[in-house]
């Protein structure tokens, strides 16, 4: 092998949503709903289109073989566009304007005409079976020297709620795709990079928070293996777990393919009928089986077994790949007798197949055609095992190894969306484009201009709330309550199981403003929060919690005013009432209800007429 | 500056770099390239050099195999694209008429049938003619006379319930003779176009024996309905399930996937006519929809016509003043027809003074005829006949089903 190759070449695509009011393509709000609130369903199948080249592609056909007939779920907020019954409406020019931002953050250069394209989706998350997106800007970098190759602007696809279920609220929220160059070395480099990223994008203000609004796909290969695309990782903190276990991964199935080819292995494309075997097995999946058939693997016993990530054989990869075919997974001899197989089955099942002691069998089960199929697929993954490391499409598990997803794409599958104008980009929009202050420039500035500590500054910066933060701040509230009040009070009662997400920034800045006039006491902060977050409308959540004033304060707050204004009140009499009410009030700074203030008062001024 | 053609390779220089790409086309003074992601960008002409011109071998495609022991269908189109190709190259979508192409798109229809085809025409719907209606009329009686087992006609939708009136008036058939079309474009995986097709092969190869619209009955792909065709009608810009019958429920369904057909009591059955054509037609009809506050005046431009047909208010009205005008057309020889623009009901002028002042004027009432289908008969009916008469018991009389003399409940 190229001794110069580096040890890893990884690279990110990562997709982020857009914050906007509207859909990229119709005028539907970006709102997520819950499975219960539909309005409706219907179902669709969908078919692959012939290219030119009388080829479908790849990936496309893989998910031909499996499920074609889609069921989707519509809400009030979605329309006939998502249902694809009606043509997409102009290309969101909100949306252009956030990508272009993210774009000039990265020092990228705008495409003059943007063209929005089909790329075939038949996966049944897109209803049209394409997904549109469009080329927005090409040729940036990133701080540490890697390349972001290209910014591209897309629908967010429709939501899976079961296998062959989707739903229509999320398709068609804007997502940007940033790519990086395949230009990341170490594990680490990889998850700090897409951190990096993570943080200009949130420097725009412009983008979703929260879980599900951001997904990193890692595109891995090593020398001698192959190039993986894992997706849909959510978890930043676990990218560079993904990556290393990628690797070990990739070597453990090369170091395996070097010994299958020392013992001279091989893979029979014989299936072998044992159902027989079976009659009356302690196995219930066995026993309930219409047939089950036999693989014999030649050379690969002990290996099939072998662990090639934590928690993830070469047995497993093959299970995944049987699993195509709609069977729960797969048996093999270096695990068995277990799982209610007896010994005396795995024998019979070794002479049926004629399998030496060097030899693995595996075991598919299910209807006739489910176990054919798995069986070939079992087939057709075992010969990859002899070269090495198939190029595959994987999905994180939650521990941050990784299981068979689909073939890569090909590359041919995309043609132009006729329905929507390309859209040009002038060089004075372009130019007068801000780019805004990136979020750790911002927490600096918080440690310099508000004395925060460096941590506390960063949270700040980067806090969801960092909007109501500054807007408190220019409001003049003074920097430590604002952040004790709207950064770090909602982190701690997040974590006592408070539902902080229904409390608005807007209801953060009345807490503020009640603090300031004096109305509520800083201690009363997390009961107002609390309260908000449970429900109640913040000025009553304010009311129910404003500090009494006794009736003897009243009292002598009432005397002091008309002691101060003697000769005003002999002279107006009763009709000094009126004015001076407004002062008082002022004074309880609206804690005492305004009938009671007036009772004192009358009772005050006829004291001292 | 090099004429560029689409699918030449070409480089590109911009963004301070440079990089392969193809040449696509030309839009609003940008030269459209396609990169090697896929992606096409537009950028300046000044930017391009020209690479070179890739020698293309044209795809070998597989004979589809056309199974001789099923019934043989016509296909006819008129510029309808039932099934389309996608050159992922340059993205060019273009158009399929032929069996073999039709076949490779759609491979399940092999086993509904065996195929024949022929284009008479490549047309947007909007630009339908009755010469071509003419033609049409004349391609599917030679097919009925050789004895198919039935013929599917591919149709824009726009028009389609037009021409399917015209062509239920112009051919007399034993046989179905299918209409069909697709609401979302072929070239997409989710286009209504196979079930379409699918469902209106089968209804070709049904017990039916008359002239029908066969499209998507709901937005989901389960079912298509079977519409007589004489009573259909576009109801929907875009939805698969644009076609309705009117005044009448569907005549027949086709299941999907399974494709089983059940056709109503009221279907005309296989067989019940022999083939006849009386394709002529009068081309100066027009139908006019009434507003409140229209000009009479308009009624001019229907000097030197044949017949004008009235999409009038509610039971078939016009304004006052549209009565002198109206009555001065028929006395001129026009034949004037009142439908009404409510679209469903029945016309009736007998109940206000208006309506009885223009059954005075010689208006005739439509019943309760779409309107388009009105205009439909009328250009036929005075390609059949002269005489005031004639014209008026041919108008007034349930020829395809177009009218109905009993208003059902629940429609
Ligand atoms: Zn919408």
């Amino acid at each position: 092998m190229d001794s110069e190759a580096p040890p890893l070449m990884a690279g990110l695509e990562i997709h982020q949503q857009l914050d906007t009011c509207e859909k990229l393509f119709c005028h539907c709000p970006t709102r997520l709903r819950e499975v219960k609130e539909r309005n409706g369903e219907f179902t669709r199948f969908l078919r692959a289109t012939e290219s030119e080249m009388g080829e479908i592609d790849r990936a496309a056909l893989e998910e031909m073989r499996t499920i074609r007939r889609f069921t989707y779920y519509t809400y009030d907020t979605t329309c006939l566009v998502e249902d694809d019954e009606e043509p997409p409406a102009p290309l969101n020019q909100e949306a252009v304007a956030i990508c272009l931002t993210i774009a000039r953050c990265f020092g990228m250069h705008p495409v003059e005409q943007v063209h929005t394209m089909r790329k075939i989706v038949i996966d049944g998350s897109n209803t049209c079976g394409f997904q549109r997106t469009a080329l927005v800007a090409m040729g940036g970098s990133l701080p540490g020297g890697a390349r972001i190759e290209t910014i591209c602007l897309e629908e967010d696809a429709a939501q899976r709620v079961t296998d062959q279920v989707f739903s229509l609220d999320r398709l068609g929220i804007p997502l940007v795709e940033i790519t990086t160059g395949p230009d990341l070395r170490t594990p680490e480099e990889v998850q700090e990079v897409a951190e990096y990223i993570g943080m200009v994008l949130r420097s725009t203000g412009k983008v979703k928070r929260g879980k599900g609004t951001i997904r990193q796909d890692i595109n891995i290969s090593i020398p001698g293996g192959a190039r993986v695309e894992i997706k849909g990782v959510q978890e930043l903190e676990l990218i560079a777990e993904v990556v290393r276990r990628e690797m070990e991964r990739q070597e453990n199935l090369i170091a395996i393919r070097d010994e299958l080819k020392g013992r001279g292995a091989c893979v029979d494309e014989d299936q072998i009928d044992v159902t027989s075997i079976f009659k009356g097995t302690k196995s219930s999946i066995l026993e309930k089986a219409k047939m089950v058939l036999a693989v014999r693997l030649k050379g690969f016993s002990g290996f099939v077994g072998k662990e090639i990530q934590p928690g993830r054989r070469l047995g497993s990869e093959l299970a995944d790949y049987a699993k195509r075919c709609g069977v729960g997974g797969i048996f093999h001899t270096d695990e068995l007798p277990a799982y209610g197989i007896a010994a005396e089955e795995v024998q019979s099942v070794r002479e049926k197949a004629m399998a030496g002691d060097d030899d693995a069998v595996v075991l598919v089960a299910g209807s006739a055609e489910k176990a054919r199929c798995a069986a070939k697929q079992v087939i057709r993954r075992a010969g990859m095992a002899l070269a090495g490391v198939p190029e595959e499409t994987r999905r994180m598990l939650e521990d941050g190894s990784t299981a068979y997803m689909r073939p890569l794409p090909g590359a041919a599958r995309m043609y132009p969306e006729t329905d929507i104008f390309p859209v040009s980009v002038e060089k004075a929009f372009w130019e007068g484009i801000p780019v805004p202050e990136l979020l750790i420039g911002k927490a600096k500035r918080f440690e310099q201009e508000f004395g925060l500590d460096p941590p506390a500054a960063y949270q700040a910066a980067t806090s969801e709330n960092l909007p109501a933060f500054e807007e408190a701040i220019r409001e003049g509230v003074k920097p430590t309550l604002a952040f004790r009040v709207i950064i770090t009070a909602p982190v701690e009662l997040a974590r006592k199981g408070v539902d902080v997400g229904k409390v608005s920034q807007a209801d953060y800045l009345a807490i503020l403003s009640a603090i300031e006039r004096g109305r509520v006491a800083k201690e009363a902060v997390p009961d107002l929060i609390t309260a908000i977050a449970g429900g109640t409308p913040p000025d009553q959540a304010v009311a129910s919690l404003v500090t009494p004033v006794s009736n003897d304060e009243l009292t002598r707050i009432i005397r002091k005013i008309i002691g101060e204004r003697k000769e005003f009140v002999a002279q107006k009499g009763m009709g000094a009432l009126g004015p001076l009410m407004g002062l008082v009030m002022q004074e309880v700074r609206g804690k005492v209800d305004g009938k009671l203030v007036s009772e004192a008062l009358r009772r005050e001024l006829e004291r001292s007429a | 500056m090099t004429e560029y053609r689409s699918g030449d390779l070409v480089r590109c220089t911009g963004g301070g770099r440079e990089y392969a790409a193809t040449y696509i086309t030309e839009r609003d003074g940008k030269a459209v390239v396609k990169l090697d992601s896929g992606y096409n960008i537009g950028v300046p002409f000044e930017t391009l050099s020209w690479e070179g011109r890739p020698e293309i071998e044209p795809p070998g495609l597989a004979r589809p195999f056309q199974r001789e022991d099923l019934p043989e269908l016509a296909i006819i189109s008129t510029g309808g694209t039932i099934a389309s190709r996608v050159d992922y190259r340059t993205g060019a979508v273009t158009s399929q008429f032929s069996a073999e192409d039709i076949l490779r798109a759609i491979p399940d229809l092999a086993s509904i049938g065996r195929f024949r085809t022929e284009q008479i025409s490549s047309i947007l719907s909007e630009n339908m003619t009755r010469r071509i209606w003419q033609d049409l009329a004349r391609a599917i009686f030679h097919d009925l006379k050789s004895g198919v087992a039935g013929v599917i006609v591919t149709h824009g939708t726009d028009t389609m319930a037009y021409s399917a009136a015209a062509i239920s008036f112009m051919v007399e058939t034993p046989v179905p003779v299918i209409f069909v079309g697709s609401q979302r474009s072929a070239d997409r995986p989710s286009s209504d176009n196979a079930m379409n097709a699918l469902c209106a092969a089968s209804a070709a190869v049904s017990p039916l024996g008359e002239v029908a619209v066969v499209m998507h009955a709901t937005t989901s792909d389960d079912r298509c309905a079977i519409h007589r065709g004489t009573r259909v009608r576009k109801m929907h810009t875009s939805r698969r399930d644009a076609f309705q019958s009117m005044g009448m429920p569907p005549i027949g369904r086709v299941d999907y996937p399974d494709l089983s057909v059940t056709l109503s009591g009221e279907a005309v059955a296989r067989g019940e006519r022999e083939p006849v054509l009386r394709e002529k037609m009068e081309e100066r009809c027009g139908l006019v929809s009434f507003h409140p506050g229209m000009d009479p005046l308009v009624l001019e431009a229907y000097r030197g016509y044949r017949g004008l047909v009235l999409a009038g208010t509610g039971l078939g009205h016009v304004s006052t003043p549209w009565v002198k005008g109206l009555a001065e057309l028929a006395r001129d020889g026009v034949s004037v027809v009142m439908t009404s623009q409510c679209l469903h009901g029945r016309v009736c002028d007998r109940v206000y003074d208006t309506g009885r002042d223009l059954l005075a004027a010689g208006v005739m009432e439509g019943e309760d005829m779409l309107p388009e289908v009105a205009l439909v008969k009328l250009m036929w009916v005075l390609g059949q006949a002269d005489d005031d008469r004639e014209v008026r018991a041919l108008m007034g009389e349930n020829l395809r089903g177009e009218t109905r003399g009993r208003s059902t409940h629940g429609l």
